[in-house]
């Protein structure tokens, strides 16, 4: 079986709180294990905050597209679709924690999570949209 | 959506944070340690027991103080963490770097320590 959920949102930080409801929902009745789908909230909500403020400007008019695909015995696929200035962290180098403490970086932290999360980020640009799409197998119980 | 509330008991200021901690919401609890340190305490408890979710824009609010607090020998404990908030700390080893207490008990024991 496989299905496919959409959430088409604003780019207004205080929307966070739905995406991430969004995807517990999404996700709720798939048998995942809660620490997995907790993990997995947290990397998507970095990567969507970080596409409403540095790509949007956390201008709520700018909308941007949330899916997620489960099909079973297959990698979870999310895929974040938008239309603004391509934002991949895998052009930036992970910071040390060290460094993040010595800078007082409150940024950085998000972009290590995501990498420790996720098992792949790829981008894929078309000629209407920017599709950001990320990769999770689910670990057996 | 965070609530902040704050309490003092034995000297300690008591941060207590009820919900979720995002990019949205974050510099309310920056701004709470902050009052805490400028109204001159030496020992901040952070009550994390009915905090449900927490992002990188959270945990980036305490590696902020680490040096600062180290500099100034201001002492702060966080405890009270349900499992998933504590595997937030966990991933990124920040378990390492920041005092986390299992209760408040604990976390009274830990700032108290010499």
């Amino acid at each position: 079986m496989k299905y496919k959920y959409k959430y088409k949102v604003g780019c207004s930080i205080e929307n966070l709180k739905g995406v991430r409801d969004f995807i517990r929902a999404s996700l709720k009745n798939h048998d995942i294990p809660d620490l997995q789908v907790s993990e997995i909230v947290l990397a998507l909500d970095e990567m969507c905050s970080n596409l409403m403020i540095h790509a949007h400007h956390c201008k709520n008019e700018d909308l941007f597209e949330l899916i997620i695909h489960v099909e079973n015995n297959h990698p979870l696929v999310f895929e974040i679709i938008d239309d603004g200035t391509v934002f991949d962290i895998n052009e930036f180098n992970t910071p040390a924690i060290d460094n993040i403490i010595h800078e007082k970086r409150k940024g950085g932290l998000g972009i290590r999570l995501v990498k420790s999360i996720m098992d792949k980020v790829e981008y894929q640009k078309t000629s209407e949209h920017n599709i950001c799409r990320l990769v999770k197998t689910i670990r057996n119980k | 959506m965070i609530h902040i509330k704050r309490l003092q008991e034995e000297g300690a200021d008591i941060i207590a944070l009820i919900g979720e901690i995002d990019a949205s919401s974050s510099i309310e609890l920056d701004l709470s340690i902050a009052k805490s340190v400028g109204e001159g305490f030496k020992k901040i408890l952070v009550d994390c027991s009915a905090l449900d979710y927490i992002s990188s824009a959270g945990l980036g609010v305490f590696m902020s103080y680490i040096e600062e607090f180290k500099d100034r020998n201001i002492r702060m404990v966080l405890f009270g963490m349900s499992d998933k908030v504590a595997n937030t700390f966990n991933i990124l080893g920040l378990n390492e770097l920041l005092q986390i207490g299992k209760d408040k008990v604990q976390a009274k024991q830990l700032i108290n320590e010499v």
